[in-house]
């Protein structure tokens, strides 16, 4: 059974098209998988039973004829999406006990494709994290970790499904991505991570972090994957404002593109002292790839990058601090009785329903928005995401793509930046600016650090241009020939 | 007209501005499908958005937007194409998503205008400064249990126009006139039913006092008025209150004040210390609104007359005085029961017996136009009955007595009862002679020249005729028989 496992999303789609193997007999592959590598710490809930009841209906419609896109296909779902019937707690006590009646839009796409969910994964609380450590499950464990060593950090805050897809313990995972929190974890953990273009994603039944910047988008084995599972999320909501009414470029086609004649971007601002020097190489190596494929190699200046960060923790907190205030325990969620007032209640409640991290946002959002610091804080910032933006619209009049470094190190072990946010903040640095600029951007496993832990390089592109990214992403992947197999998945399985 | 107000040291001057919540008629709320009809049960119209559940996001509802902007077209003023809708974070229990969603620096609506006309007869430009939309909030029920509150969110997220008009009102007086005229507005158009009592329009009211020509004084906000006379009660009580602590060196604190309706009184509710901070920001669920001028043509297309124009019209091509207008166009229900009664007919006439006699009749039954028992047609064919004499002024008095009792035509009636007019000279004649024989001594003393008596001879042939003799006839056949 565990050969199933081998299989990438486009193949097992093949291998059930042909009858070779059952969705049941995958679910269940996937299912005992999950069950193995608990330890890893990536699943907050299984949903066995309705797994198995999703995939008897993929046989059926594989037997029938009338199987979709992703017809039989295990997914693992982002612990922030809402699921109908099955807890949704976006890993905060706050929304303990909460059993939503709806199905998020994006969800709701991939099951009527036909794929099969596993169960809801693993993240920081409300997305708000860079090593899933701020979940109230817990961390969520890398598989690459070494045995016998220390646990390494999944990365955050799609931490859980970073983790599962790479411990194949889900075939597929949905993620979101505020600042970086797919295609962060994608890179700590060998696996594709894309963000789609802001709005092609619809964000309904989604527990909002920040609304301007969230983004759902796909954690897969390969490129392939990747597309095939975006295509099904994305399309447009009349239930989401923000979502985009715009056609899906051809991504199939896109796979098999050359990148012959394109022009990648190189940014000089994406040059960090404090940087990896193995990652320093791989980014090297990721051009050197791109030119023999004969893409065109082109410097160019993002000049307002350095401002990027401190404006994203002024405008996600900001929104934030607001998008989190329905959290009153008021409705459902926990609330805990104190004193005698409705203030009482209040303050009582969020203060034992968020954690530390959580509570650090919602008051440097609140301080942002405050009267009198407003002008200084969010409206700079929002001046500067304009600047930001601004700088990617006018690299790409000349470039196709940008080519950047995922992260500015590998995995680190757990609990280690804990007690200093600001580093931990700096590991969003080269993701950060494609959600102000709510652009499109990959991680693609590349190559690995000096001891053997996986590196992930960016592709960005411009908005709407998603066939672009994957062409690029498609080169560098078939370049790279990454392979490699998680030791500590390897030991757990057997 | 002085609008200044006396106080022990000198006299006063009030400045009144006003920021009126209109619910805007609509079939579903502001971002949410959920339905918005008044007296459902409790949490009955509630949505996955109206409850603020996690990952549910706002829609607007285009029906809202055409109605604020009809709304300012009909107040003369400026539709912004560009408007951005703006979260106003706060907590309370009614309100599901801890803020508001509002309209802050960029509202629908830009500068308007709107006329008062004052029982003086004197008129008012009102400036209207702004017209944003925003969401409702739900309800918080303190009495139906002893130590919990209950919460009913059928309001919540029900779209609102709030109207903010330029601190230009001198009295209570006035902002009665404006409150009245604004309701009458809104209802010409539709965009609001102006039900004060079920809270579908309240209003609050900034009131500050100073010396004539010296600079504004400081402003307290009494919030939440649900009627006029509460209104002007209310703005009374804070011109006494405001005159006498300055006069007796005090300073106004720049608050905002409830109004105890039993007692007729304004109390702080929090003072400026404890004022929120709404920590407004642009909503990022919602993009900026953005209009294109075609479709704010469209509904410019749509607009009702509004009640100025018709009255301009009642009094030029109708020939109506300037009060009857006033009075046929305050309300939209009026102004149509009239038009249908007076289509085709002596338009003063309708107009008279309508201030007159159908607004005292139903005033002293305690009915209104909706449910008169007269129709407009009825109430017209009584007038077609007098201009073509058919009956006198004097008898359809007393047949529309019984139409508005019977519901009955008044044909049927003056058939039934035989009231008909009568305008034979010979019948007449006939009553004369009669009168005239009855009365022989008065016959003479008439002839001899006491010309007064001549009323008398028109007294006694009506009475003998029961009121039906056409008078004029009864007139000039007196004037031939008595020479």
């Amino acid at each position: 059974m565990d050969s199933y496992l081998e299989l990438t999303a486009t193949q097992a789609r093949a291998a059930l098209q042909n009858k070779e193997i059952s969705a049941t007999e995958l679910t269940n592959a996937y299912l005992t998988a999950a069950t193995a590598t608990e330890a890893l710490n990536n699943y907050v809930c299984m949903t066995a039973d309705k797994a198995l009841e999703m995939a008897a209906a993929s046989d059926k419609r594989i037997a029938d004829g009338t199987a979709g896109p992703l017809e039989g296909l295990p997914v693992g779902v982002k612990d922030l999406f809402c699921t109908k019937g099955v807890a949704t707690t976006a890993c905060s006590a706050i929304l303990k006990g909460f059993v939503p009646e709806y199905e998020s839009s994006v969800t709701s796409q991939l099951w009527s494709d036909g794929a099969v969910m596993l169960g809801k994964l693993n993240c920081d609380e409300f997305a708000m994290g860079s090593a899933n450590e701020t979940s109230v499950f817990g961390a969520a464990v890398n598989p690459w970790s070494a045995q016998g060593g220390a646990d390494l950090a999944a990365g955050g805050s799609s931490g859980g499904s970073a983790s599962a897809v790479a411990a194949g313990s889900a075939l597929l995972a949905t993620g979101t991505d505020t600042g970086g929190s797919i295609r962060q974890p994608a890179a700590f953990c060998g696996v594709v991570g894309m963000k789609p273009t802001y709005g092609r994603c619809s964000r309904w039944g989604i527990v909002a972090f920040a609304s301007s910047l969230d983004q759902a988008g796909p954690f897969t084995r390969d490129v392939a994957d990747s597309a095939l599972m975006f295509a099904s999320m994305a399309g447009h909501d009349a239930k989401d404002s923000t979502s985009a009414d715009a056609s899906l470029p051809d991504l199939q086609a896109a796979l098999h593109a050359s990148v012959k004649g394109m022009k990648i971007g190189i940014p000089a601002e994406y040059v960090m002292d404090s940087m990896d020097e193995a990652i320093t190489k791989l980014w090297q190596q990721g051009q050197d790839w791109l030119v023999e494929a004969g893409a065109e190699l082109v410097p160019i200046s993002l000049p307002h990058t350095r401002y990027a960060l401190p404006a994203y923790y002024i405008i996600a907190p900001a929104e934030a601090s607001s998008n989190l205030a329905r959290y009153d325990g008021v409705r459902y969620g926990a609330r805990i009785e104190a004193g005698h007032s409705l203030d009482d209640m209040y303050e009582a409640t969020r203060a034992a329903g968020f954690g530390d991290e959580v509570q650090r946002r919602i008051m440097i959002g609140t301080y942002a928005l405050s009267a009198g610091y407003y002008d200084a804080y969010y409206l700079k910032a929002q001046q500067v995401r304009r600047l930001i933006k601004d700088d990617f619209d006018k690299a790409f009049e000349g470039v196709d793509a940008i080519l950047t470094p995922a992260t500015p190190t590998a995995a680190f072990p757990l609990g280690v930046k804990q007690d200093d946010p600001i580093t931990m903040y700096l590991n969003d640095v080269f993701t950060v600016p494609a959600n102000l600029a709510g652009i499109p951007g990959i991680s693609v496993p590349a190559g690995f650090s000096d001891s053997g832990l996986p590196l992930g390089l960016q592709v960005l592109s411009g908005a709407f241009r998603e066939d672009t990214l994957y062409t690029v992403a498609a080169c560098l992947e078939k370049q790279a020939g990454f392979s490699g197999q998680p030791p500590r998945h390897a030991a757990m399985m057997n | 007209m002085s609008n200044l107000v006396s106080g022990q040291t000198g006299d006063w001057e009030v400045v009144i501005g006003m920021e009126v919540h209109a619910q805007v008629t609509s079939q579903a709320k502001l971002f949410s499908g959920s339905s918005t009809t008044f007296g459902a049960g409790p949490n009955e119209n509630v949505s996955l958005v109206d409850a603020a559940m996690p990952g549910m996001l706002p829609v607007i509802n285009e029906a809202c937007v055409r109605q604020a902007v009809k709304t300012g077209l009909g107040l003369k003023a400026d539709i912004n194409l560009y408007s951005v809708f703006d979260r106003k974070n706060y907590f309370y229990a009614d309100l599901p998503q801890g803020y508001q969603i509002s309209q802050f620096k960029h509202p629908i609506v830009g500068e308007g205008v709107l006329t008062i006309e004052l029982a003086d007869g004197s008129a008012h430009d009102i400036g209207i400064e702004r017209i944003h939309l925003e969401q409702d909030a739900g309800k918080s029920l303190h009495d139906q249990h002893p130590s919990k509150s209950y919460i009913d969110l059928n309001r919540s997220g029900v779209a609102l126009m709030e109207i903010v008009s330029r601190p230009d009102l001198r009295s209570a007086e006035q902002a009665g006139a404006y409150i009245k005229k604004l309701r009458s507005i809104l209802r010409y158009l539709g965009t609001c039913d102006g039900n004060m009592e079920e809270g579908s329009l309240r209003a609050d009211v900034n009131v500050s006092v100073r010396r004539p020509g010296e600079e504004l004084g400081t402003r307290t906000e009494t919030k939440n008025l649900n009627s006029v006379r509460f209104i002007m009660q209310a703005i009374d009580y804070e011109v006494e209150r405001q005159i006498e602590v300055i006069e007796a060196g005090g300073t106004i604190d720049q608050e905002t004040r409830l109004f105890d309706t039993s007692t007729g009184a304004t109390r702080q509710m929090r003072s400026k210390e404890d004022a929120h901070d709404y920590r407004y920001f642009p909503d990022p669920d919602l993009l900026p609104l953005q209009l294109t001028a075609a479709f704010v043509d469209e509904i410019k297309a749509e607009l009702p007359e509004l009640p100025d124009d018709i009255k301009t019209r009642m009094v030029s091509e109708y020939g109506l005085s300037s009060y009857d207008a006033s009075v046929l166009t305050e309300e939209r229900e009026t102004a149509s029961f009239y038009e249908e009664a007076s289509k085709g007919r002596d338009r003063k006439l309708v107009a008279n017996w309508m201030t007159s006699e159908l607004f005292g009749a139903l005033n002293k039954a305690g009915k209104t136009l909706a449910n008169s028992p007269v129709s407009p047609d009825a109430l017209g064919a009584l007038v077609d009955l007098i201009s073509d004499g058919t009956i006198s002024g004097r008898i359809a008095k007393d047949v529309f007595a019984e139409m508005f009792e019977t519901g009955r035509p008044a044909a049927d009636i003056i058939e039934e009862k035989g009231l008909k007019q009568v305008s034979d000279s010979g019948a007449i004649e006939g009553l004369i002679e009669q009168v005239m024989a009855e009365n022989q001594d008065k016959v003479d003393e008439y002839r001899s020249g006491k010309d007064k008596l001549f009323g008398f001879f028109v007294g006694q042939t009506m009475k003998l005729s029961g009121g039906q003799a056409n008078p004029a006839m009864v007139n000039q056949l007196l004037k031939e028989k008595l020479k």
